[in-house]
């Protein structure tokens, strides 16, 4: 099974890489774009027999260490 | 006594923290690989800044799973003096020994340069002969030190007098220009709740002798000395520590 994984910084922690490129998309002309928020993305190949254990073990790994709860939130897909 | 300095794969500051326990303060140190599982006997454990794991994922992120921080945690519990400098202190807060986080710099620059600190607390293994309200000028060397905490965590650590260092200006004055990372409340460096294990992101081992420009940083080291001196006289040396299985 597949699982990614988007790991985002929660909305209340300032993220100023995505303020950073936000301005530059201003300076190129984008005004419609209003916010950027920046984050990691993880792809797993992971040992579960049905997309339920995938997710849970996901869940496991990004509670561990691919998230840190104090600052970002994550979510989940499975294929 | 002697002193612990972790090694973790890509630590930069562990000769500079081992010069200063050596020849500044005549003690003994001994550099252990975070692959040893104890901590030989030492009475204070360093955590040296640099750029542990490449600063992979995020920092100190990796460095918190190494062997070594099962000792540095069992040590840190049965009270033992603690101190991570930059990423040490990085790495203490994702090992959760301290709490908050530490974030991108404000403004993306990795700041390099001479700040002022101000003591806040003295009733800590590293400020003890500091005084409170003393301004000491050191270094700082960091991509992420700009201190977070959610608002009730960061009132709690206000009202446990668990903030122990804050960034300001020469006369001691917490402005916004001498915040060189955006961190909240000004915060440079924080305890934990039983008062042993500190962090802080200004690098006091490179303040230690007037070649280096400031002499500021030596009150911090020398507070160490004095707090494993009182100690060792109030109670037997405490038995070889071992170490405990890793919290993952």
């Amino acid at each position: 099974m597949r699982a990614r994984v988007f790991v985002t910084l929660k909305p209340s922690v300032f993220d100023p890489q995505g303020k950073t490129i936000q301005d530059a998309l201003h300076t190129l002309g984008y005004a419609g774009v209003h916010d950027v928020r920046q984050g990691k993305y993880f792809e797993l190949d992971l040992a579960a027999g049905s997309a339920d254990a995938a997710r849970a073990l996901a869940a496991e790994v990004a509670d561990k260490l691919l998230a840190n709860p104090v600052i970002e939130s994550y979510r989940i897909e499975v294929e | 006594m002697k002193f612990a300095i972790i090694v973790f794969p890509g630590s930069n500051r562990d000769e500079d923290a081992r010069h200063v326990a050596t020849h500044v303060l005549g003690q003994s140190a001994e550099l252990v690989y975070h692959k040893d599982a104890d901590l030989h006997g030492a009475d204070a454990v360093i955590l040296p800044g640099g750029f542990s794991y490449g600063d992979y994922l995020r920092t100190g992120a990796i460095a918190r799973f190494s062997p070594v921080m099962g000792a540095v945690r069992a040590f840190a519990e049965r009270g033992g003096p603690v101190v991570g400098i930059c990423n040490g202190f990085q790495i203490l807060i994702e090992a959760g020994l301290l709490p908050g986080a530490l974030l991108r710099n404000r403004d993306l620059k990795f700041v390099c340069e001479f700040v002022h600190l101000r003591v806040e607390q003295t009733d800590t293994p590293f400020t003890r002969l500091a005084q409170p309200g003393q301004v000491l000028r050191m270094p700082v060397a960091h991509g992420e030190g700009n201190f977070f905490a959610e608002p009730d965590v960061l009132r709690s650590l206000e009202a446990n007098r668990q903030v122990i260092f804050r960034y300001t200006d020469a006369a001691g004055r917490a402005t916004d220009a001498a915040n060189p990372n955006g961190s909240v409340h000004a915060i440079a460096g924080i305890c934990n709740a039983a008062r042993n294990v500190v962090g802080l992101m200004p690098h006091p081992e490179d303040a230690c002798e007037a070649a280096l420009g400031s002499t500021d940083g030596r009150v911090l080291f020398e507070s160490i000395v004095a707090t494993v001196a009182a100690g060792a006289a109030a109670r037997p040396r405490p038995a070889v520590v071992t170490a405990a299985t890793p919290r993952v």
